[in-house]
């Protein structure tokens, strides 16, 4: 069955020789691999593109300044990267809870399975309530695309580049993590039809389970260099 | 059959381990990288501020490579894989010096030869709620939903 031996030379010489596959790994797998590549440089195409209209302009906008509220919080209390950080967790946490139900599906545990595709799936909601409270909270300050209401971290004019960027980027990856979800309540449905149970394996959470942690791996990105550089 | 049995169990354990591992190491990170950005809020100096970013896209790296490696089991594929995958992104590498420098060129050459563009870097606004600016530049676009509302729209209209 398995197809790791010891000895690496003749494994390799015989690798592409036919009968098994090389990469050892299931079709569908090895093409969320690729397609997981395009998407990273879509959004890497994104952010790089954000960092040189950024060097290309002399003054940026402060994001401590920009990011400094929080849910409930008295008018005049600022709190910089408080809130950008619980949304963060909230996201670690998910992709532990998909590990955990990869994890379970290779051993074959449904409950287990459906135990932490529930959590998954709570843990992507909420950083989407998290994100949809600071998109509404922006545009009430009056940020927009194509409107910018904050200046420059030297007090002088901003362009509009920074809010176009942050709406874009912040929007592209929160309409991931919403598909994530609707992939993950798939999932979670198929697994409680006991789908992965006849097939006799939980490969598709495993799938499941790359997305959902590329979408964990995008918002590293996005938060360090929008709230943090 | 109870030899198996108890391979299986020791895999299991193995894999519960580096899961926990690498969700305490990204955890740790992550603090760190907030410590970071909480000091830099109160700095000054440039250089500093600039190591300090320097850290914290290291730390993201690291990050990122923990994510893939063990979260996305990349580490555990056949190493055919790993590299159809990596040798591929390894175009990032030019991507992003290309573009980076490519944008700092550009604000060069823009305060070389565009007053214009450099003025606009050295002119401080008024944020509105500190009272109306010299500057009457109205944006008759946005102006009837958003003049009523306490916004902090700049006056003068910046230069792209």
């Amino acid at each position: 069955m398995s197809t790791t031996t010891t000895t690496a030379s003749p494994n390799e010489a015989q690798l592409w020789g036919g009968g098994k596959s090389p990469f050892s790994s299931e079709y569908g797998k090895v093409m969320m691999w690729y397609f997981l590549m395009s998407d990273a440089f879509t959004f890497g195409a994104f952010l790089i593109s954000y960092g040189t209209v950024r060097f290309s302009t002399n003054g940026w906008p402060n994001s401590n300044e920009v990011f400094r509220s929080f849910p409930f919080a008295p008018e005049g209390v600022h709190a910089p990267l408080v809130f950008v950080s619980i949304m963060t967790f909230i996201l670690i946490i998910s992709s532990v809870t998909m590990v955990l139900a990869v994890h379970a599906g290779k051993n074959m545990d449904k409950s287990g399975v459906v135990r932490n595709m529930i959590l998954t799936i709570i843990g992507g909601i909420a950083f989407l309530s998290c994100q949809a409270w600071e998109w509404n909270h922006l545009h009430s300050e009056g940020a927009w695309w194509g409107m910018n209401p904050f200046l420059n971290a030297d007090g002088t004019a901003s362009t509009t580049n920074f809010t176009n960027f942050f709406f874009t980027i912040t929007g592209f990856h929160g309409f991931h993590v919403f598909s994530g979800v609707l992939i993950n309540i798939i999932m979670l449905i198929m697994t409680l039809l006991n789908k992965f149970e006849q097939r006799g394996h939980y490969l598709m959470i495993e799938k499941a389970g790359l997305y959902w942690h590329f979408v964990d791996l995008v918002w590293v990105f996005v938060f360090t260099i929008f709230y943090l550089l | 059959m109870s030899h198996s049995h108890t391979d299986q169990e020791a895999h299991n354990a193995e894999a519960m381990a580096e899961i926990k591992k690498v969700t305490i190491i990204l955890s740790v990170f992550t603090i760190i990288e907030l410590i970071l950005g909480f000091w830099m809020i109160s700095l000054t100096s440039a250089a500093l501020k600039l190591a300090i970013k320097g850290t914290i896209v290291i730390l993201m790296m690291a990050k990122a490579f923990y994510i893939v490696a063990y979260f996305m089991h990349l580490k555990h594929e056949v190493k055919n894989l790993i590299m159809t995958i990596v040798v591929p992104l390894m175009l990032f590498v030019w991507f992003i010096g290309a573009f980076l420098w490519d944008g700092n060129s550009f604000r060069n050459l823009r305060n070389d030869y565009n007053p214009y563009f450099k003025e606009q870097a050295t002119i401080k606004v008024e944020k509105k709620e500190e009272g109306h600016g010299e500057k009457h530049e109205v944006e008759s676009k946005h102006e009837s939903v958003e003049q009523s509302k306490e916004t902090t729209k700049p006056e003068a209209t910046p230069y792209y």
